[in-house]
Protein backbone atom coordinates (compact mmCIF):
# COMPACT_ATOMS: atom_id res chain seq x y z
CA UNK A 1 0.00 0.00 0.00
CA UNK A 2 1.17 3.49 -0.80
CA UNK A 3 2.02 6.16 1.71
CA UNK A 4 -1.06 8.14 0.75
CA UNK A 5 -3.25 5.13 1.58
CA UNK A 6 -1.63 4.82 5.00
CA UNK A 7 -2.07 8.53 5.53
CA UNK A 8 -5.75 8.28 4.56
CA UNK A 9 -6.26 5.41 7.01
CA UNK A 10 -4.56 7.37 9.75
CA UNK A 11 -6.61 10.48 8.99
CA UNK A 12 -9.80 8.41 8.96
CA UNK A 13 -9.10 6.76 12.29
CA UNK A 14 -10.52 9.51 14.43
CA UNK A 15 -13.67 10.09 12.37
CA UNK A 16 -14.34 6.35 12.43
CA UNK A 17 -13.65 6.05 16.14
CA UNK A 18 -15.98 8.94 16.85
CA UNK A 19 -18.54 7.19 14.65
CA UNK A 20 -18.13 4.20 16.94
CA UNK A 21 -18.27 6.26 20.13
CA UNK A 22 -21.17 8.48 19.05
CA UNK A 23 -23.02 5.95 16.95
CA UNK A 24 -22.24 2.25 17.16
CA UNK A 25 -21.71 1.93 20.91
CA UNK A 26 -24.66 3.99 22.21
CA UNK A 27 -26.89 2.39 19.59
CA UNK A 28 -25.86 -1.08 20.73
CA UNK A 29 -26.11 -0.28 24.45
CA UNK A 30 -29.52 1.36 24.24
CA UNK A 31 -30.96 -1.37 22.03
CA UNK A 32 -29.54 -4.11 24.21
CA UNK A 33 -30.90 -2.60 27.43
CA UNK A 34 -34.39 -2.14 26.00
CA UNK A 35 -34.21 -5.51 24.25
CA UNK A 36 -33.32 -7.31 27.48
CA UNK A 37 -36.30 -5.91 29.34
CA UNK A 38 -38.50 -6.93 26.43
CA UNK A 39 -36.86 -10.36 26.38
CA UNK A 40 -37.49 -10.96 30.09
CA UNK A 41 -41.17 -10.10 29.65
CA UNK A 42 -41.41 -12.35 26.58
CA UNK A 43 -39.60 -15.21 28.32
CA UNK A 44 -42.01 -15.05 31.27
CA UNK A 45 -44.95 -14.90 28.86
CA UNK A 46 -43.59 -17.98 27.05
CA UNK A 47 -43.39 -19.82 30.38
CA UNK A 48 -46.81 -18.68 31.52
CA UNK A 49 -49.49 -21.26 32.03
CA UNK A 50 -51.93 -18.88 30.34
CA UNK A 51 -52.14 -20.13 26.79
CA UNK A 52 -52.87 -16.80 25.14
CA UNK A 53 -49.87 -15.11 26.77
CA UNK A 54 -47.47 -17.78 25.70
CA UNK A 55 -48.99 -17.83 22.20
CA UNK A 56 -48.45 -14.11 21.74
CA UNK A 57 -44.83 -14.47 22.81
CA UNK A 58 -44.35 -17.48 20.57
CA UNK A 59 -45.66 -15.67 17.50
CA UNK A 60 -43.56 -12.59 18.26
CA UNK A 61 -40.39 -14.64 18.63
CA UNK A 62 -41.16 -16.60 15.49
CA UNK A 63 -41.61 -13.45 13.39
CA UNK A 64 -38.51 -11.72 14.76
CA UNK A 65 -36.30 -14.75 14.25
CA UNK A 66 -37.86 -15.66 10.93
CA UNK A 67 -37.36 -12.32 9.15
CA UNK A 68 -34.14 -10.48 8.29
CA UNK A 69 -33.10 -7.68 10.58
CA UNK A 70 -32.60 -5.44 7.56
CA UNK A 71 -36.21 -6.00 6.53
CA UNK A 72 -37.38 -5.18 10.07
CA UNK A 73 -35.34 -1.98 9.98
CA UNK A 74 -36.71 -0.95 6.57
CA UNK A 75 -40.31 -1.71 7.55
CA UNK A 76 -39.97 0.67 10.47
CA UNK A 77 -38.05 3.43 8.70
CA UNK A 78 -39.41 3.29 5.16
CA UNK A 79 -42.61 1.30 5.60
CA UNK A 80 -44.30 3.27 8.38
CA UNK A 81 -44.14 6.87 7.00
CA UNK A 82 -46.74 6.21 4.25
CA UNK A 83 -49.04 5.10 7.07
CA UNK A 84 -48.50 8.44 8.76
CA UNK A 85 -45.95 7.20 11.29
CA UNK A 86 -42.66 8.96 10.77
CA UNK A 87 -39.80 8.00 13.05
CA UNK A 88 -36.35 9.59 12.89
CA UNK A 89 -33.35 7.46 11.93
CA UNK A 90 -31.97 7.06 15.44
CA UNK A 91 -35.20 6.04 17.18
CA UNK A 92 -36.02 3.81 14.21
CA UNK A 93 -32.71 2.03 14.57
CA UNK A 94 -33.06 1.62 18.35
CA UNK A 95 -36.62 0.37 17.91
CA UNK A 96 -35.70 -2.19 15.29
CA UNK A 97 -32.66 -3.48 17.15
CA UNK A 98 -34.54 -3.67 20.47
CA UNK A 99 -37.37 -5.63 18.90
CA UNK A 100 -34.82 -7.97 17.35
CA UNK A 101 -32.76 -8.48 20.53
CA UNK A 102 -36.01 -9.00 22.45
CA UNK A 103 -36.91 -11.95 20.24
CA UNK A 104 -33.53 -13.64 20.39
CA UNK A 105 -32.74 -12.99 24.04
CA UNK A 106 -36.21 -14.17 25.10
CA UNK A 107 -35.33 -17.70 24.08
CA UNK A 108 -31.99 -17.47 25.89
CA UNK A 109 -33.63 -16.28 29.10
CA UNK A 110 -36.40 -18.85 28.84
CA UNK A 111 -33.85 -21.63 28.50
CA UNK A 112 -31.83 -20.23 31.40
CA UNK A 113 -34.89 -20.17 33.66
CA UNK A 114 -35.71 -23.74 32.67
CA UNK A 115 -32.13 -24.81 33.39
CA UNK A 116 -32.48 -23.99 37.09
CA UNK A 117 -33.22 -27.30 38.84
CA UNK A 118 -36.82 -27.90 39.89
CA UNK A 119 -35.61 -28.43 43.46
CA UNK A 120 -34.81 -24.73 43.67
CA UNK A 121 -38.46 -23.85 43.05
CA UNK A 122 -39.48 -26.44 45.62
CA UNK A 123 -37.09 -25.14 48.25
CA UNK A 124 -38.39 -21.62 47.64
CA UNK A 125 -42.00 -22.77 47.99
CA UNK A 126 -41.03 -24.78 51.05
CA UNK A 127 -39.78 -21.71 52.90
CA UNK A 128 -43.12 -20.10 52.10
CA UNK A 129 -42.33 -17.99 49.05
CA UNK A 130 -44.93 -17.12 46.44
CA UNK A 131 -44.33 -17.97 42.80
CA UNK A 132 -43.27 -14.43 41.98
CA UNK A 133 -40.91 -14.09 44.90
CA UNK A 134 -39.36 -17.48 44.16
CA UNK A 135 -38.73 -16.25 40.64
CA UNK A 136 -37.12 -12.94 41.55
CA UNK A 137 -35.10 -14.01 44.59
CA UNK A 138 -34.17 -17.61 43.84
CA UNK A 139 -34.57 -18.50 40.18
CA UNK A 140 -33.60 -15.39 38.20
CA UNK A 141 -30.25 -14.82 39.96
CA UNK A 142 -29.27 -18.35 39.04
CA UNK A 143 -30.65 -18.02 35.51
CA UNK A 144 -28.69 -14.79 35.09
CA UNK A 145 -25.38 -16.59 35.46
CA UNK A 146 -26.37 -19.28 33.00
CA UNK A 147 -27.41 -16.72 30.41
CA UNK A 148 -24.23 -14.61 30.47
CA UNK A 149 -22.40 -16.50 27.68
CA UNK A 150 -25.33 -16.72 25.24
CA UNK A 151 -26.42 -13.13 25.97
CA UNK A 152 -22.85 -11.95 25.39
CA UNK A 153 -23.12 -13.61 22.03
CA UNK A 154 -26.32 -11.74 21.33
CA UNK A 155 -24.69 -8.47 22.34
CA UNK A 156 -21.62 -9.02 20.19
CA UNK A 157 -23.83 -9.83 17.21
CA UNK A 158 -25.80 -6.68 17.91
CA UNK A 159 -22.69 -4.49 17.92
CA UNK A 160 -21.89 -5.67 14.41
CA UNK A 161 -25.51 -5.54 13.25
CA UNK A 162 -25.69 -1.85 14.11
CA UNK A 163 -23.75 -1.31 10.87
CA UNK A 164 -27.10 -1.86 9.14
CA UNK A 165 -28.23 1.44 10.62
CA UNK A 166 -25.95 3.12 8.06
CA UNK A 167 -28.63 2.22 5.51
CA UNK A 168 -31.18 4.43 7.26
CA UNK A 169 -28.85 7.41 7.52
CA UNK A 170 -27.59 6.89 11.07
CA UNK A 171 -24.04 8.16 11.36
CA UNK A 172 -22.17 5.33 12.94
CA UNK A 173 -18.83 3.65 12.37
CA UNK A 174 -19.63 1.95 9.09
CA UNK A 175 -21.39 4.93 7.54
CA UNK A 176 -18.32 7.06 8.22
CA UNK A 177 -16.18 4.42 6.51
CA UNK A 178 -18.54 4.32 3.53
CA UNK A 179 -18.49 8.10 3.11
CA UNK A 180 -14.71 8.34 3.20
CA UNK A 181 -14.40 5.35 0.86
CA UNK A 182 -16.87 6.84 -1.60
CA UNK A 183 -14.84 9.95 -2.31
CA UNK A 184 -11.35 8.47 -1.86
CA UNK A 185 -12.06 5.19 -3.75
CA UNK A 186 -9.89 3.37 -1.18
CA UNK A 187 -12.52 0.73 -0.40
CA UNK A 188 -10.27 -2.08 0.76
CA UNK A 189 -8.23 0.03 3.14
CA UNK A 190 -11.15 1.77 4.78
CA UNK A 191 -13.41 -1.25 5.08
CA UNK A 192 -10.57 -3.26 6.58
CA UNK A 193 -9.97 -0.44 9.00
CA UNK A 194 -13.65 -0.47 9.95
CA UNK A 195 -13.53 -4.25 10.37
CA UNK A 196 -10.50 -3.89 12.64
CA UNK A 197 -12.30 -1.39 14.87
CA UNK A 198 -15.36 -3.69 15.16
CA UNK A 199 -13.04 -6.53 16.04
CA UNK A 200 -11.29 -4.53 18.79
CA UNK A 201 -14.67 -3.54 20.28
CA UNK A 202 -15.72 -7.18 20.32
CA UNK A 203 -12.44 -8.26 21.91
CA UNK A 204 -13.05 -5.81 24.73
CA UNK A 205 -16.59 -7.16 25.12
CA UNK A 206 -15.37 -10.76 25.22
CA UNK A 207 -12.96 -10.01 28.04
CA UNK A 208 -15.77 -8.20 29.84
CA UNK A 209 -17.80 -11.40 29.48
CA UNK A 210 -15.10 -13.51 31.19
CA UNK A 211 -14.91 -11.05 34.09
CA UNK A 212 -18.67 -11.14 34.51
CA UNK A 213 -18.74 -14.93 34.34
CA UNK A 214 -16.13 -15.21 37.07
CA UNK A 215 -17.95 -12.76 39.30
CA UNK A 216 -21.24 -14.60 38.92
CA UNK A 217 -19.71 -18.04 39.24
CA UNK A 218 -21.10 -18.67 42.70
CA UNK A 219 -24.61 -18.31 41.32
CA UNK A 220 -24.38 -21.71 39.68
CA UNK A 221 -25.12 -24.96 41.43
CA UNK A 222 -21.87 -26.91 41.40
CA UNK B 1 -51.43 -43.78 64.43
CA UNK B 2 -54.72 -45.54 64.94
CA UNK B 3 -57.07 -44.77 67.82
CA UNK B 4 -56.47 -48.18 69.39
CA UNK B 5 -52.74 -47.50 69.76
CA UNK B 6 -53.31 -44.94 72.46
CA UNK B 7 -55.69 -47.02 74.56
CA UNK B 8 -53.11 -47.62 77.27
CA UNK B 9 -52.24 -44.00 78.05
CA UNK B 10 -54.24 -40.82 77.69
CA UNK B 11 -54.46 -40.13 73.95
CA UNK B 12 -51.87 -37.60 72.83
CA UNK B 13 -53.50 -34.86 70.76
CA UNK B 14 -53.01 -35.38 67.05
CA UNK B 15 -50.84 -32.75 65.42
CA UNK B 16 -51.39 -34.06 61.93
CA UNK B 17 -54.38 -35.99 60.66
CA UNK B 18 -54.56 -37.19 57.09
CA UNK B 19 -57.69 -38.85 55.77
CA UNK B 20 -58.30 -40.49 52.43
CA UNK B 21 -55.48 -38.66 50.69
CA UNK B 22 -55.48 -39.29 46.93
CA UNK B 23 -53.15 -38.18 44.22
CA UNK B 24 -52.86 -39.09 40.55
CA UNK B 25 -50.34 -38.05 37.94
CA UNK B 26 -52.27 -38.36 34.73
CA UNK B 27 -53.78 -41.84 34.72
CA UNK B 28 -51.30 -43.09 37.28
CA UNK B 29 -52.91 -43.15 40.71
CA UNK B 30 -49.95 -42.77 43.05
CA UNK B 31 -51.93 -42.41 46.26
CA UNK B 32 -55.09 -44.49 46.46
CA UNK B 33 -56.21 -43.56 49.94
CA UNK B 34 -53.80 -42.68 52.70
CA UNK B 35 -54.82 -42.20 56.31
CA UNK B 36 -52.39 -41.30 59.03
CA UNK B 37 -52.20 -39.52 62.33
CA UNK B 38 -49.14 -38.12 64.03
CA UNK B 39 -49.32 -36.93 67.61
CA UNK B 40 -47.22 -34.07 68.91
CA UNK B 41 -43.66 -35.17 69.57
CA UNK B 42 -44.00 -38.37 67.58
CA UNK B 43 -41.73 -39.50 64.80
CA UNK B 44 -43.37 -41.38 61.95
CA UNK B 45 -41.10 -43.23 59.54
CA UNK B 46 -42.51 -44.06 56.10
CA UNK B 47 -40.83 -47.02 54.49
CA UNK B 48 -41.61 -48.84 51.28
CA UNK B 49 -40.35 -49.68 47.82
CA UNK B 50 -39.56 -46.91 45.37
CA UNK B 51 -42.65 -45.82 43.53
CA UNK B 52 -44.84 -46.82 46.46
CA UNK B 53 -46.01 -43.25 47.01
CA UNK B 54 -44.22 -42.51 50.28
CA UNK B 55 -42.44 -39.45 48.95
CA UNK B 56 -45.67 -38.22 47.38
CA UNK B 57 -47.35 -38.39 50.80
CA UNK B 58 -44.60 -36.21 52.20
CA UNK B 59 -44.79 -33.75 49.34
CA UNK B 60 -48.54 -33.44 49.78
CA UNK B 61 -47.96 -32.57 53.42
CA UNK B 62 -45.82 -29.60 52.37
CA UNK B 63 -48.10 -28.54 49.54
CA UNK B 64 -45.45 -29.30 46.93
CA UNK B 65 -48.01 -31.62 45.41
CA UNK B 66 -51.66 -30.75 45.64
CA UNK B 67 -53.69 -33.81 46.47
CA UNK B 68 -56.77 -34.67 44.39
CA UNK B 69 -58.86 -35.85 47.31
CA UNK B 70 -58.92 -36.31 51.04
CA UNK B 71 -58.16 -33.95 53.90
CA UNK B 72 -55.11 -32.82 55.80
CA UNK B 73 -55.57 -31.33 59.24
CA UNK B 74 -52.62 -29.68 60.89
CA UNK B 75 -52.37 -28.00 64.28
CA UNK B 76 -50.18 -24.98 64.87
CA UNK B 77 -47.85 -24.18 67.73
CA UNK B 78 -49.18 -24.59 71.23
CA UNK B 79 -50.90 -21.26 71.52
CA UNK B 80 -54.36 -20.06 70.75
CA UNK B 81 -53.40 -18.15 67.62
CA UNK B 82 -52.57 -21.38 65.85
CA UNK B 83 -55.88 -23.13 65.56
CA UNK B 84 -56.05 -26.37 63.61
CA UNK B 85 -56.55 -25.93 59.91
CA UNK B 86 -58.31 -28.49 57.77
CA UNK B 87 -57.57 -28.53 54.07
CA UNK B 88 -60.10 -30.36 51.97
CA UNK B 89 -58.84 -31.55 48.61
CA UNK B 90 -62.17 -32.98 47.50
CA UNK B 91 -62.92 -32.01 43.91
CA UNK B 92 -65.93 -29.72 43.76
CA UNK B 93 -68.58 -30.43 41.14
CA UNK B 94 -66.42 -32.92 39.34
CA UNK B 95 -63.97 -30.23 38.32
CA UNK B 96 -60.55 -29.84 39.81
CA UNK B 97 -61.25 -27.71 42.84
CA UNK B 98 -59.09 -24.73 43.52
CA UNK B 99 -57.61 -25.42 46.93
CA UNK B 100 -57.71 -22.12 48.79
CA UNK B 101 -54.29 -20.48 48.56
CA UNK B 102 -54.51 -19.38 52.16
CA UNK B 103 -55.02 -22.93 53.42
CA UNK B 104 -52.15 -24.14 51.30
CA UNK B 105 -50.05 -21.31 52.71
CA UNK B 106 -50.88 -22.40 56.24
CA UNK B 107 -49.84 -25.94 55.38
CA UNK B 108 -46.48 -24.65 54.16
CA UNK B 109 -46.08 -22.32 57.12
CA UNK B 110 -46.57 -25.11 59.60
CA UNK B 111 -44.39 -27.71 57.99
CA UNK B 112 -40.81 -27.55 56.78
CA UNK B 113 -39.10 -30.00 54.50
CA UNK B 114 -35.57 -31.37 54.33
CA UNK B 115 -34.87 -32.56 50.79
CA UNK B 116 -33.00 -35.59 49.56
CA UNK B 117 -30.73 -33.40 47.43
CA UNK B 118 -30.57 -30.58 50.03
CA UNK B 119 -31.75 -27.96 47.49
CA UNK B 120 -29.80 -25.19 49.16
CA UNK B 121 -29.77 -21.88 47.29
CA UNK B 122 -26.37 -21.89 45.54
CA UNK B 123 -26.20 -18.11 45.17
CA UNK B 124 -26.65 -17.48 48.87
CA UNK B 125 -24.28 -18.07 51.77
CA UNK B 126 -25.05 -20.61 54.47
CA UNK B 127 -26.37 -17.89 56.76
CA UNK B 128 -28.44 -16.31 53.98
CA UNK B 129 -29.91 -19.71 53.15
CA UNK B 130 -31.07 -20.09 56.73
CA UNK B 131 -32.34 -16.51 57.10
CA UNK B 132 -34.14 -16.16 53.78
CA UNK B 133 -37.44 -17.68 54.92
CA UNK B 134 -37.70 -16.11 58.38
CA UNK B 135 -36.65 -12.62 57.20
CA UNK B 136 -38.07 -12.35 53.69
CA UNK B 137 -41.20 -14.45 54.03
CA UNK B 138 -42.05 -14.37 57.73
CA UNK B 139 -40.82 -10.78 58.13
CA UNK B 140 -39.25 -11.41 61.51
CA UNK B 141 -36.64 -8.92 62.74
CA UNK B 142 -33.31 -9.55 61.03
CA UNK B 143 -31.19 -9.27 64.18
CA UNK B 144 -33.31 -11.77 66.06
CA UNK B 145 -33.34 -14.21 63.15
CA UNK B 146 -29.59 -13.90 62.68
CA UNK B 147 -28.89 -14.64 66.33
CA UNK B 148 -31.15 -17.68 66.18
CA UNK B 149 -29.65 -18.85 62.88
CA UNK B 150 -26.10 -18.59 64.21
CA UNK B 151 -27.07 -20.49 67.32
CA UNK B 152 -28.57 -23.27 65.20
CA UNK B 153 -25.53 -23.37 62.93
CA UNK B 154 -23.22 -23.58 65.94
CA UNK B 155 -25.29 -26.39 67.24
CA UNK B 156 -24.77 -28.49 64.12
CA UNK B 157 -21.08 -27.58 64.11
CA UNK B 158 -21.24 -25.22 61.15
CA UNK B 159 -20.93 -21.85 62.86
CA UNK B 160 -17.64 -21.19 61.08
CA UNK B 161 -19.24 -21.87 57.69
CA UNK B 162 -21.76 -19.04 57.95
CA UNK B 163 -20.24 -17.14 55.03
CA UNK B 164 -19.47 -20.15 52.86
CA UNK B 165 -21.42 -20.97 49.74
CA UNK B 166 -23.11 -24.36 49.47
CA UNK B 167 -20.69 -25.64 46.81
CA UNK B 168 -17.87 -25.22 49.32
CA UNK B 169 -19.49 -27.70 51.71
CA UNK B 170 -19.57 -31.49 51.77
CA UNK B 171 -22.87 -33.27 51.25
CA UNK B 172 -23.21 -33.95 54.96
CA UNK B 173 -22.60 -30.29 55.77
CA UNK B 174 -25.08 -29.18 53.13
CA UNK B 175 -27.72 -31.46 54.55
CA UNK B 176 -27.14 -30.12 58.05
CA UNK B 177 -27.63 -26.61 56.66
CA UNK B 178 -30.80 -27.94 55.02
CA UNK B 179 -32.00 -29.10 58.43
CA UNK B 180 -31.11 -25.78 60.05
CA UNK B 181 -32.95 -23.95 57.26
CA UNK B 182 -36.05 -26.01 58.07
CA UNK B 183 -35.71 -25.46 61.84
CA UNK B 184 -35.28 -21.70 61.43
CA UNK B 185 -38.77 -21.55 59.92
CA UNK B 186 -40.12 -22.60 63.33
CA UNK B 187 -42.45 -25.22 61.88
CA UNK B 188 -44.68 -27.46 63.95
CA UNK B 189 -43.95 -30.42 61.68
CA UNK B 190 -40.62 -31.44 60.20
CA UNK B 191 -40.61 -33.48 57.01
CA UNK B 192 -37.58 -35.43 55.83
CA UNK B 193 -37.44 -36.86 52.33
CA UNK B 194 -34.78 -39.59 52.33
CA UNK B 195 -32.38 -37.17 54.02
CA UNK B 196 -29.34 -39.41 53.75
CA UNK B 197 -29.79 -41.23 50.44
CA UNK B 198 -27.70 -38.74 48.48
CA UNK B 199 -24.84 -38.82 50.98
CA UNK B 200 -21.59 -40.72 50.89
CA UNK B 201 -21.81 -43.57 53.40
CA UNK B 202 -19.29 -42.05 55.81
CA UNK B 203 -21.33 -38.83 56.04
CA UNK B 204 -24.66 -40.48 56.81
CA UNK B 205 -23.97 -40.87 60.55
CA UNK B 206 -23.68 -37.16 61.35
CA UNK B 207 -26.99 -36.35 59.72
CA UNK B 208 -28.85 -39.27 61.31
CA UNK B 209 -27.42 -38.37 64.72
CA UNK B 210 -28.71 -34.83 64.32
CA UNK B 211 -32.19 -36.02 63.36
CA UNK B 212 -32.17 -38.36 66.35
CA UNK B 213 -31.26 -35.46 68.64
CA UNK B 214 -34.14 -33.42 67.25
CA UNK B 215 -36.49 -36.32 67.86
CA UNK B 216 -35.23 -36.45 71.45
CA UNK B 217 -36.08 -32.78 71.86
CA UNK B 218 -39.69 -33.44 71.02
CA UNK B 219 -39.89 -32.31 67.40
CA UNK B 220 -42.75 -33.89 65.49
CA UNK B 221 -41.48 -35.48 62.32
CA UNK B 222 -42.41 -37.53 59.30
CA UNK B 223 -39.39 -39.22 57.73
CA UNK B 224 -39.23 -41.09 54.47
CA UNK B 225 -36.24 -43.36 54.82
CA UNK B 226 -34.51 -46.53 53.69
CA UNK B 227 -32.46 -46.69 56.87
CA UNK B 228 -34.34 -49.42 58.73
CA UNK B 229 -31.96 -49.39 61.70
CA UNK B 230 -32.50 -45.69 62.04
CA UNK B 231 -36.27 -46.09 61.79
CA UNK B 232 -36.19 -48.78 64.45
CA UNK B 233 -34.22 -46.61 66.83
CA UNK B 234 -35.67 -43.14 66.26
CA UNK B 235 -39.23 -43.55 65.04
CA UNK B 236 -42.14 -43.95 67.42
CA UNK B 237 -44.12 -45.48 64.60
CA UNK B 238 -43.34 -47.06 61.24
CA UNK B 239 -45.72 -47.22 58.33
CA UNK B 240 -45.11 -49.48 55.34
CA UNK B 241 -46.37 -47.87 52.16
CA UNK B 242 -46.97 -49.85 48.99
CA UNK B 243 -49.17 -49.33 45.98
CA UNK B 244 -50.41 -45.97 47.18
CA UNK B 245 -51.77 -47.11 50.52
CA UNK B 246 -50.45 -47.75 53.98
CA UNK B 247 -50.29 -51.53 54.12
CA UNK B 248 -49.53 -51.70 57.81
CA UNK B 249 -48.19 -49.53 60.57
CA UNK B 250 -47.20 -49.88 64.15
CA UNK B 251 -44.42 -49.96 66.68
CA UNK B 252 -41.08 -49.95 64.80
CA UNK B 253 -39.47 -52.84 66.63
CA UNK B 254 -42.58 -54.94 66.35
CA UNK B 255 -43.30 -54.19 62.71
CA UNK B 256 -39.75 -54.67 61.52
CA UNK B 257 -39.33 -57.93 63.41
CA UNK B 258 -42.71 -59.36 62.83
CA UNK B 259 -44.48 -57.89 59.82
CA UNK B 260 -48.09 -58.96 59.39
CA UNK B 261 -48.42 -58.60 55.65
CA UNK B 262 -46.74 -60.63 52.95
CA UNK B 263 -45.78 -57.51 50.99
CA UNK B 264 -44.06 -56.03 54.04
CA UNK B 265 -42.22 -59.28 54.61
CA UNK B 266 -41.00 -59.36 51.02
CA UNK B 267 -39.87 -55.75 51.15
CA UNK B 268 -37.95 -56.21 54.40
CA UNK B 269 -36.43 -59.40 53.12
CA UNK B 270 -35.19 -57.64 49.98
CA UNK B 271 -33.63 -54.88 52.06
CA UNK B 272 -31.93 -57.30 54.42
CA UNK B 273 -30.72 -59.69 51.74
CA UNK B 274 -30.17 -57.59 48.64
CA UNK B 275 -28.26 -60.33 46.77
Amino acid sequence: MSDTTWQLMLDSLWPMLSGAIMGTIPLALASFAIGLVLALVLALMRLSRRRWLSSIARVYISIVRGTPLLVQLFVIFYGLPPLGIVIDPWPSAILAFSINVGGYAAEVIRAAILSVPKGQWEAAYMIGMSHQRSLTRIILPQAARVSVPPLSNTFISLVKDTSLASLILVTELFRVAQEIAAFSREFMALYLEAALIYWVICLVLSSGQSVLEKRLDRYVAH
Amino acid sequence: MSPTDSSAAAPAPALLTVRGLQKSFGSNQVLKSVDLTVARGQVLALIGPSGSGKTTVLRCLNGLEIADGGTIEIVGAEDATHAPVVIDFAPAHGKRAGVPKKALGTLRDRSAMVFQHYNLFPHKTVLENVMEGPVVVQRRPRAEVEAEALQLLDRVGLGDKRDSYPFELSGGQQQRVGIVRALALRPTLLLFDEPTSALDPELVGDVLRLIKELAGEGWTMVIVTHELEFAREVATEVAFVDGGTIVEHGDPKELLRNPQHERTRQFLHRLLFPF
